[in-house]
């Protein structure tokens, strides 16, 4: 086994998100897709850290856990923002826009 | 063709023997996470229920937490488990429950064609990135973290954190204090009708028509909303009121009215 097994597994669990994103209706189960993709990709930045004996990796997945809470929590309040005027979390329903 | 393929199997052979191999704990650390880790994944993806969806991506985390201690990062392990278990799954359940347990997906293909095109295009996805990744990276040496670590994992990260990376850090801070900011705008509901107590409360809805409490939402209608309203056990359309937001005062409003419930919305 070498380390770029690591980078398939992150490939994979990449995919499965995104699969996930354009299935899923429920906006907050969209929303944990979105955070299985954050996570695939700083599985792959700190295997690239080890490929490259360097810590500049490890510092910029640090940045994407910080850059990932920050959007949780904005996007959350969206969600309950839009959940509190119209009744749903489906994506299905935010569709004012549209005409 | 025989002779290119032997000589291709030649090549791949020397290749992955020439590629660092790691130790043999650490691969059966990786064949036992990785495949709960995509068992997880997939499970999330394809469960019903949001909140055992949220419960596995728990699991998830753990076993991204446990590669990346696996793999020489002991620092963002920790973080790994603190800040996405801990906080940021916390929050997503919190805000599950607020939004109710019961908004589950709905199994209408909106656009025709779509999970079968989202499902091709995912597996050519995983297939691009797998061939793309295997070409690139197999025969890449792997210079480990044992001088980088030297003097311990955390003081590497913070001495790169501290100096190179010092103006990334502190522009940090600007956006959590963004982020801070626009939940508590965006959350925030704005008091306009004055707060009705308790007992005014009580005293209002048995007064009215309707002193039991009205069904929960998505019981009867899983929308009510003026492009989508309501439908009626008889498959009308119910006559549209507006929201029911949290708090007394518009359910006050409603059992107090004495036209019925249905008079404050078309009145308005």
């Amino acid at each position: 086994m070498t380390p770029a097994y690591y980078l398939f597994l992150s490939a994979i669990l990449f995919t499965i998100g995104v699969l996930g994103f354009l299935l899923r209706r429920n906006a907050i189960v969209v929303f944990m897709c979105v955070e299985l993709m954050l996570n695939s990709v700083n599985l792959s930045l700190v295997t690239f850290a080890r490929m490259n004996g360097t810590l500049d990796g490890q510092i910029m997945a640090f940045f994407v856990m910080v850059v990932a809470a920050a959007e949780v929590v904005v996007g959350l309040a969206i969600i309950v923002s839009i959940f509190r005027t119209r009744r749903s979390a489906s994506v299905d329903d935010a569709n004012l826009l549209k005409y | 063709m025989s002779t290119v393929t032997t000589a291709t199997a030649t090549a791949t052979a020397t290749v992955l023997a020439a590629s660092p191999q790691t130790s043999v704990s650490e691969a059966v650390v990786f064949w036992i996470v990785a495949p709960v880790a995509i068992a997880a994944a997939l499970a999330m993806v394809f469960s019903r229920h949001a909140v055992h969806a949220a419960l596995l991506l728990v699991v998830d985390f753990f076993c991204l937490a446990v590669l990346y201690a696996a793999q020489d990062a002991p620092f963002l392990a920790a973080v790994q488990v603190i800040v996405y278990t801990g906080a940021i799954m916390i929050l997503f359940l919190f805000v599950l429950m607020l939004v109710g347990v019961d908004s589950s997906d709905s199994l209408v293909e909106t656009l025709r064609g779509q999970r079968v095109a989202a499902a091709a295009l995912a597996l050519g996805f995983v297939v691009l990135l797998i061939g793309a990744i295997g070409s690139a990276t197999l025969q890449m040496p792997s210079q480990g973290l044992a001088a980088a670590n030297a003097e311990g994992n955390v003081i590497g990260i913070a001495r790169l954190l501290f100096t190179r990376y010092v103006f990334a850090f502190e522009a940090t801070s600007a956006l959590l204090i963004t982020a801070a900011l626009g939940a508590m705008v965006l959350a925030h509901k704005e008091q306009v009708v004055p707060r009705v107590s308790q007992r005014e409360m009580s005293r209002r809805r048995f007064a009215g028509a309707h002193p039991t409490p009205y069904p929960s939402p998505g019981v009867f209608a899983r929308h009510d909303a003026v492009d989508t309203p309501a439908l009626l056990p008889d498959g009308t359309a119910a006559e549209p009121r507006p929201p029911v937001l949290e708090g007394s005062s518009n359910q006050a409003g409603r059992a107090g009215d004495p036209a019925g419930p249905g008079a404050t919305g078309s009145g308005s």
